[in-house]
């Protein structure tokens, strides 16, 4: 098992390498760390002394090395627009992102595992079929539409939701999380945007829990589980859930990570200040440092979440936990 | 008359396909009494693994008992409500699966699985069900087993695991058990002694046994009787020593030729010609007539029945007598 | 026309015509098709003209409202534009970026997949690394990241100038991973199989083993891939328009033209957005119904996750 874990963080470290090239490269090539500093209005020849300070006019691995020092210090450089480290920009405003991720989390797996069991229990009954006819449409409409349409409808049509803002927040773990949670005003403003961000996920766990329940349910051991005279609710809730739990983790986990490009989305349409907005508007500034900042965080999110279901797969699932191979 | 322990009469199993139906058992009976063994031999695809799997009306979809009836302890399976049937499957009748590397549940430990098949049909505490458990895998010969209950599959060999499915078939001291190819899926050198296990432990227990193989050799060293399907039917049924001695129909004689010990060293092993009719292009009449050296004018058309043919003491499913 | 009797007599026609959600999506499929690319021909307005726009047709609503104009029945939208009109180029828009970006994906995926599973060894390490690492940051992300770097490369000017091709280019490296993953899969399993055996023995060199024997073996899992991502590129490009990393909007898409018309429905001018928003779901809707329908049919190895 100690095996197992090591080579996943190797792996994963690996990974943050190649992004971390990537976002040097982009750094190195488009941003213009001397306009971050000064701005546009000073000398050129006293730039080139900038320049050479900051040791831009260094072989390029020599920066990179510098780069990643930095990196792992935490330091991206100054926000062109904000005027702050980017690091702080993004930790300022990762709890709204996270919040907003978390809450559909819950509201996805709450949803999901009932109703995706219940398809692949009763694939023929006709509730099961207007589920995944529902998810079809679901995973066809676009999380932006999903949102206005919510915002047409709920905030513009009927007043009953905010449409744009995280309303009231409190901070909270000594001033470092602003959250939502904790107000009525808050949890009201998380209604709709939870609901967009769920809504291009919600569909595709359901399939996958009834594709893989489906395929667990076709297998040599449920039928002798069967043929042993256990009662079907503990051969669907206990055996066959079990063993559909293991893909789903795996492929669900990572699922679970690229909601964070559905911020993006939803983020923008709701004017929710999280990291998704704030990224649009780097890219719109031009704010390099901040972008790739944006970039190296995503990048950790990525591979921590990745890493994490699989140590968790790990955990879970036997053959691995004893001889520490898949 | 005495009455039999399980009695099947004409059993029929369909399946339902798109394009329509598909029989894949037709009329199959048979009996078996108090601690008798009944081998089901054939081809795969004659219909001998669904025969068993029905008794329990196990079949997988889309396929379905459309007709029949099996009578075991008074009452007729085909008919009775799911939840006397459940408590029939494993309590008084257990199944032994053909590949015991897919038959348990990977993600659960032995003791778990044969603990909860206690708890399903008698009401004891969870810790006499693991002590029950643990006196059955002493008597498939598992080392330490309280030790071993704690392990996951994947930490058995293929033969243990094998012991351990048969340990489970015999928790509940099962009337019949019903073995479907148990031991085709394990190393030839451990065969034998998986066979061996078994027949000791229905001997001793005085447990009936259905054996369903496609090989005659280890059906006539193990069962009293013989039921030889073809193409979903039966067509021939008798004792042991009778069939295996004197074959009637062609297609057991065919069976009982390819036997490797039926001729001399060196020689070719023979083969019965061509191959068993898929289930959606049944030839008329008698099934085996594309293979059969002796078929000639109602063979092509009619369907023989399964009937006692001259003085021996068996059916036969022949027009060639 | 033997073919054609072939295809006349095959099981695929046979399930399309038993099954009614098919042929509607079909059969609205090829309308929205048809209708997108002789847009320049019947739409009643040209909204790249920008002689023929007038601000003070802005936000006329659809003609069934009391203050509608005959002349734009579903409206106009901020610019004075007819919403039809520019609905039916912004269709035409989309679709042609989400079939060029899924050409580019299939050649990228296609050919990669091909190499990764005949060659083996580092090629294929390299390849199905770099796929795991776009598919967990999942395209989307991957897309809205190039489009970012592109934008601020090249300035916002030049990056609508050649949106079109850009965005082909940005959603075609974006999604390559899926093709690559499934193809290499089916290559791997027909390497083993007999006739590839048969053509090495016979002596034919391995880039012919590739693309006459295998290729053709891995068609059907690559066809039903592709219905499928035709509906995600057009998914992926309206969200990029949205962003407004996509097309401009003196050239809207329809996702362009959702995000135009966003901020008027809380003045109550809804359906600048909610008139591209519906055809935007109805076009992925039916491309996503055919591609299940495919899938279901085809039946092939698809490569999960």
């Amino acid at each position: 098992m100690f095996a197992f874990i090591t080579r996943r963080i190797i792996q994963a470290v690996v990974v943050m390498l190649i992004i971390s090239f990537i976002g040097f490269t982009i750094k190195h090539h488009v941003g213009d760390p001397v306009r971050e500093l000064v701005g546009v209005s000073v000398k050129a020849s006293e730039r080139e002394a900038l320049r050479e300070k900051l040791g831009l006019n260094d072989p390029f691995f020599v920066q990179y090395k510098n780069f990643l020092k930095n990196a792992v210090r935490g330091d991206f450089g100054i926000s062109y627009f904000f005027k702050k480290p980017a690091a702080q920009v993004i930790l300022e405003k990762a709890p709204a992102t996270l919040e907003l991720v978390f809450a559909s989390s819950i509201l996805i797996i709450i949803l999901s595992i009932p109703l995706g069991t219940y398809c692949a229990i009763k694939p023929k009954s006709i509730l099961s079929r207007l589920i995944m006819g529902m998810s079809i449409v679901g995973v066809s409409i676009p999380v932006f539409l999903t949102a206005i349409m919510l915002i047409f409808l709920f905030s513009v049509n009927l007043h009953i939701l905010p449409s744009y803002g995280r309303g009231e927040t409190v901070a909270v773990f000594g001033g470092l999380w602003d959250t939502g949670f904790l107000t009525i005003d808050g949890l009201k403003h998380l209604i709709l945007p939870v609901i967009a961000l769920s809504s291009i996920m919600l569909p595709l766990f359901i399939r996958l829990i009834r594709a893989e329940m489906m395929e667990v349910m076709q297998t040599e051991y449920i039928k002798f589980a069967f043929a042993k005279g256990l009662s079907k609710k503990r051969i669907w809730f206990v055996h066959a859930f079990k063993n559909t739990l293991l893909p789903v983790i795996t492929v669900g986990g990572v699922q679970l990570g690229i909601m964070i490009a559905y911020t993006i989305l939803t983020e923008t349409v709701f004017q929710w200040q999280g990291m998704g907005f704030m990224f649009l508007e780097a890219v719109e500034r031009s704010d390099t440092s901040l972008l790739v900042a944006y970039l190296m965080f995503v990048g950790v999110l990525f591979v921590g979440v990745n890493t994490v279901v699989d140590i968790i797969y790990g955990l879970i699932n036997p053959k691995v936990r004893i001889s520490g191979t898949k | 008359m005495m009455e039999h322990l399980l009695e099947v009469n004409n059993l029929e199993v369909k399946f339902k396909l798109r394009t329509g139906e598909l029989t894949a058992i037709d009329n199959v009976g048979f009996t078996l009494d108090k601690g008798e063994r009944l081998g089901i031999v054939g081809e795969s695809g004659a219909g001998k693994s669904v025969t068993g799997f029905s008794i329990i009306n196990l079949i997988s979809k889309p396929g379905y008992i459309s007709g029949g009836e099996i009578m075991f302890e008074g009452k007729d399976l085909t008919r009775v409500s799911e939840d006397v049937l459940r408590h029939i499957r494993g309590n008084r009748i257990s199944m032994i699966f053909q590949d015991p590397m897919m038959t348990l549940n990977p993600v659960f430990t032995i003791g778990e699985q044969m603990a909860e098949t206690i708890l399903a049909h008698k009401n004891i505490s969870r810790k006499d069900a693991l002590e029950i458990s643990v006196e059955k895998l002493r008597q498939v010969h598992i080392p330490s087993p309280e030790t071993r209950l704690n392990q996951y599959p994947h930490e058995f060999s293929g033969g243990m695991r094998q012991r351990i499915v048969i340990a489970i078939s015999l928790l509940l001291d099962p009337a019949i058990i019903i073995a479907d190819e148990p031991t085709t899926a394990l190393d030839v050198t451990i065969q034998a002694e998986i066979m061996e296990l078994l027949l000791e432990l229905c001997e001793k227990n005085d447990t009936g046994m259905i054996l369903i193989t496609h090989d005659l050799g280890v059906v006539s060293q193990v069962t009293e009787k013989i039921a030889v399907m073809y193409a979903g039917r039966i067509v021939e049924i008798g004792s042991t020593e009778n069939i295996v001695a004197n074959p009637l129909h062609p297609y057991t004689k065919g069976l009982i030729k390819a036997l490797p010990g039926s001729r001399g060293t060196g020689e070719k092993l023979y083969q019965i010609p061509g191959s068993m009719p898929n289930l959606t292009e049944m030839p008329k009449g008698c099934a085996f007539h594309p293979r059969c050296e002796l078929a000639e004018g109602e063979c092509f058309s009619k369907v023989p029945e399964l009937i006692q043919r001259g003085n021996f003491r068996r059916l036969a499913a022949c027009h060639k007598f | 026309m033997d073919k054609w009797k072939k295809f006349k007599e095959s099981y695929f026609l046979y399930s399309f015509l038993r099954d009614p959600v098919a042929i509607v999506s079909f059969i609205i499929f090829l309308f929205l098709v048809i209708v997108s690319f002789s847009a320049p021909l019947i739409a009643p307005h040209d909204p790249y003209d920008t002689s023929t726009i007038s601000i003070m047709d802005s936000e006329i609503p659809p003609v069934w409202y009391g203050e509608g104009d005959d002349n734009f029945i579903l409206g106009t939208d901020s610019q004075g534009r007819d919403m039809l009109s520019t609905m039916m180029y912004g269709m035409r828009v989309s679709i042609i970026i989400g079939i060029g970006a899924v050409a580019l994906q299939a050649f990228l995926g296609v050919v990669i997949g091909l190499l990764s599973g005949y060659i083996g060894g580092r090629v294929d390490a390299f390849f199905m690394r770099l796929a795991d690492i776009q598919l967990s940051f999942s395209t989307l992300m991957v897309a809205i990241f190039i489009s970012a770097i592109f934008q601020t490369a090249f300035g916002v000017g030049k990056y609508s100038e050649y949106a079109v091709p850009i965005l082909v280019l940005i959603i075609g490296i974006a999604e390559w991973p899926q093709y690559a993953r499934t193809v290499r899969a089916s290559v791997l399993g027909e390497k083993e199989k007999e006739y590839v055996e048969a053509a090495k023995v016979i002596g034919f060199g391995s880039r012919w083993i590739m693309f006459r024997h295998i290729l053709p073996n891995t068609l059907s899992p690559v066809f039903v891939i592709s219905t499928i991502q035709v509906a995600n590129a057009v998914m992926s490009e309206a969200a990029l328009s949205f962003l407004g990393l996509g097309m401009p909007v003196t050239k809207p898409s329809l996702g362009s033209l959702i995000n135009l018309g966003f901020e008027y429905i809380f003045s109550g001018s809804w359906w600048i957005t909610i008139f591209p928003g519906i055809l935007l779901i109805i076009l992925v809707l039916v491309v996503n119904l055919l591609g299940d329908w495919l899938r279901d049919v085809l039946n092939p190895k698809l490569y999960k996750g």
